[in-house]
């Protein structure tokens, strides 16, 4: 149960390994890594920089994942998330969680990723050739997100 | 009450934080914005499209009816567009 906010690069399978070292109920490990894509909207992008409202980054990212405790029996859950400049092919975010079996572990992760794409106060300025561009929010995610409201309307917002 | 400003409306308002003292009826978050609004074009233009504003007081997200106070820190951001 972790959520950690940083600059810096993260090892996957140190922190998988890290995460379910020593937990033996754990039969499901479902993980998620978003990395930086050198397209978006026809552009290409050299660059992005991440910002972020620091204060209330890990608090939100501390709720969604409350939540999804709350809604699956999870054994352990992480959310990593970078700040700051990063190039096409880094990573950029990494969310697991384990369980005893394989749905509560795949529904948490996508659970968790919907919300914190539309929750977590983080932004992204791509550097194109046009210079550099904010990145607008998509209603995909809105939509994504909203799937999960209906599971339980009391969560929502 | 503080006043914090991400991505692009740090932009357009040229700033990304201030202590403000709104006039007494200035109570809730829309009311707020309606005042921030009449500050100058910059705000002006930045505050024109309510819908792409985001607000977080005390760093929770708030509501145009959510009530706001002197020691308040309040944020203003475009929908949030990280993962």
């Amino acid at each position: 149960m972790a959520v950690r906010v940083q600059a810096e690069d993260f090892d996957v399978g140190q922190e998988l390994a890290a995460l379910t070292r020593g937990n033996h109920a754990i039969g499901g490990l479902a993980v998620f890594v978003g990395l930086v894509r050198d397209l978006a909207g026809g552009s290409e992008i050299s660059a992005m920089t991440l910002e972020h409202y620091p204060a209330m980054t890990e608090k939100m990212l501390a709720e969604i994942e409350a939540e999804a405790q709350a809604r699956w029996p999870l054994e352990a859950s992480l959310v990593i998330h970078r700040y700051g400049r990063l190039e096409p092919g880094d990573q950029i975010v990494m969310v697991a969680a384990a369980s005893a079996h394989r749905q509560a572990a795949f529904e948490a992760c996508e659970f968790l990723m919907d919300w914190l794409k539309t929750k977590a106060p983080f932004w992204k300025l791509e550097e194109t050739e046009e210079g550099a561009q904010w990145v607008d929010a998509r209603d995909s995610d809105d939509t994504a997100a909203a799937r999960w409201v209906k599971k339980d309307p009391d969560a929502a917002e | 009450m503080k006043l914090l400003y991400f991505a692009w409306l740090k932009t357009k308002t040229g700033r990304s934080e201030e202590d403000v003292t709104p006039p007494e009826g200035v109570a809730t978050v829309g009311a707020l914005l309606d005042w921030l609004e009449g500050r100058g074009p910059e705000f002006a233009d930045a505050l024109s499209d309510r819908g792409a504003i985001r607000v977080a007081v005390n760093q929770s997200y708030a509501k145009p009816a959510d009530p706001v106070g002197p020691n308040d820190e309040v944020a203003l951001f475009p929908p949030v567009t990280g993962g």
